[in-house]
């Protein structure tokens, strides 16, 4: 029997993939104030589901489409004026409701819908564990790969123009990750969660780390810390795994904070 | 005369209808200190941004020196808190560069006691000086400087400007900045350029000041600033500005240095 039959094993491993990618890019999610893209670009797969349910297309493609369209469409509409949290608000929530409206069109997966609103890390296969490492090590490989320009254009486009760097070339960049690790997570903590595995590790890391890379090593193992963390209490107590995943690293957050302001303050 | 670094011919920038530049010609030579001036909304900081190649010209070109090195001092740059970032980090931005070379710049531009402090916690006039010896990391020919005092007092810009003709006279760079700081601006100066989506006038801080195109612009209130000038480089006593000292509603002359460096 391989390690991979245990299903606990497979939704760690799960747990930890995501976490991998989505701490250092979910810095950047942090340091643009771009929370609410995130959030965005999982409503948008909610759409993506439902399409692909409907029209018996593959679910992690169609995702993928979605939350890729949404990005861009995000995009065209705040360079044509509109203020950003407007457009966000507009796109987030009408490809969230024309997606929970679609799927009752389409077929009766009204049931299977729920788990990829809260995901469902104990049924994760091993083909789909290969999926889940596949994006992450994608994402991962991106973000450290344009790390030097993401910060220069996340600091100032000016300052990154002036070094020969195109900051709509690294937007584009991380819109394009950000579609990745939504598209893969949703599978472990669901659409309605994702945006906080990208936003609560890097902000519960910051406190603590004097560099950018601190900040996203940090980010990693907290990420990593409440993926099997939550796990456990979700064994332990027979909670929903996503949404137990997600307290576990509010709780590292509220400690790691505390912690921050006694290291700067001693009592 | 040598070629120059970087010319700007029939400049043109357009944002919609509005016409932000219309037909600039300028060119830099090296080692030249070049001030542009002009009351808000006039198109200065775009001139420096077409310069540096993050607006593209509507009509026009810039055309470069080959090879020139361009150093940038933005307007403002806001850190978000959530950012963690010390000094020598955000100098191997984009390129990681020695120990050496950082506390060199560092020196360069008088902040080298500041390396190991977060970005976050430097004063307005600290960060202004981390800027610049950003700027001088690559050896540039040409620095360009946009309102690159805002938010200091009157000592910390003018100490400032006096850092700037140091940096000159080391690595003999070319240097173009807008200000508002017009009385110790153009005292620096070789050339002021009186820029209002046109230019207006241009020449040696002398010229420029009395002609009548900036005395449109200005007024009459920064005369008695740009006689401070006068009496320090050229005995020029002839103007007299006394009373409409300070009138001029574009400028202000002594902002409270407490509330200035609060918003940095």
């Amino acid at each position: 029997m391989s390690l991979l039959d245990d299903f606990l094993v497979r939704a760690a491993l799960a747990g930890l993939g995501v976490a991998l990618a989505a701490a250092p890019l979910g810095c950047f999610v942090v340091w643009r104030r771009m929370a609410y893209f995130g959030e965005a670009t999982a409503h948008a797969a909610v759409l993506g589901v439902a399409l692909a349910l409907g029209l018996g297309l593959s679910v992690m493609p169609s995702v993928l489409a979605a939350a890729l369209l949404m990005a861009l469409l995000v995009s065209t509409m705040t360079g044509r004026g509109f203020a950003m949290d407007t457009a966000l608000g507009v796109m987030s929530h009408t490809a969230l409701a024309a997606g929970l409206v679609a799927v009752t069109l389409l077929s009766d997966v009204r049931l299977d819908l729920m788990a990829y609103l809260f995901g469902d890390i104990l049924a994760v296969t091993a083909s789909d564990l290969g999926v889940i490492w596949g994006g992450a090590a994608l994402v991962l490989g991106l973000t450290i790969w344009r790390w030097s320009g993401l910060l220069l254009s996340t600091l100032n486009p000016d300052l990154a123009r002036a070094s020969g760097i195109d900051p709509r070339r690294e937007e584009l960049v991380l819109t394009l990750a950000l579609a990745v690790v939504v598209a893969v997570a949703i599978k472990v903590v669901g659409v309605l969660l994702i945006a906080s595995l990208l936003v609560i590790p890097p902000a519960a890391a910051r406190p603590l780390a004097r560099t950018p890379e601190a900040m996203a090593l940090g980010a990693v193992g907290v990420g990593a810390l409440s993926a099997l963390g939550g796990l456990w209490a979700a064994y332990q107590f027979d909670t929903p795994t996503g949404p137990s995943i997600v307290c576990i690293a509010a709780l590292l957050f509220l400690v790691l904070t505390l912690a921050g302001a006694l290291r700067r303050h001693p009592a | 005369m040598t070629t120059p670094l970087i010319t700007a011919r029939d400049l043109t920038i357009r944002r919609g209808d509005h016409v932000i530049l219309d037909h600039v010609n300028v060119e830099i030579r090296a080692g030249e200190i070049v001030t542009v001036v002009g009351p808000n909304g006039s198109g200065k900081s775009t001139f420096l941004r077409a310069l540096i190649g993050a607006i593209r010209p509507s009509s026009g070109s810039i055309e470069r020196a080959p090879g020139l090195r361009i150093g940038y001092v933005p307007q403002k740059l806001a850190i978000d808190h959530s950012l963690p970032l010390t000094v020598r980090r955000f100098l191997e931005l984009p390129h990681r560069i020695g120990r050496t070379r950082a506390n060199q710049v560092l020196a360069q531009a008088g902040a080298e006691a500041l390396a190991d402090r977060q970005m976050v916690d430097l004063s307005g006039g600290q960060f202004q000086r981390v800027l610049l010896a950003r700027a001088l990391l690559e050896q540039p020919r040409l620095l360009l400087l946009d309102e690159a005092t805002q938010g200091l007092d009157q000592p910390g810009a003018a100490a400032f400007y006096r850092r700037i003709e140091e940096v000159r006279r080391e690595i003999g760079c070319a240097i173009v900045m807008v200000s508002h700081d017009l009385h110790v601006v153009m005292a620096a100066s070789d050339r002021v350029i009186c820029l209002n989506g046109h230019i207006c006038c241009e020449g040696t801080p002398a010229i420029v000041a009395d002609a009548p195109e900036y005395r449109a612009l200005f007024g009459t209130g920064t005369k008695g600033a740009l006689a401070l000038y006068r009496h320090e480089h050229t005995h020029d006593h002839d103007h007299d500005h006394g009373p409409e000292h300070g009138s001029d509603p574009h400028h202000h002359h002594s902002p409270d240095p407490a509330s200035e460096d609060a918003q940095i």
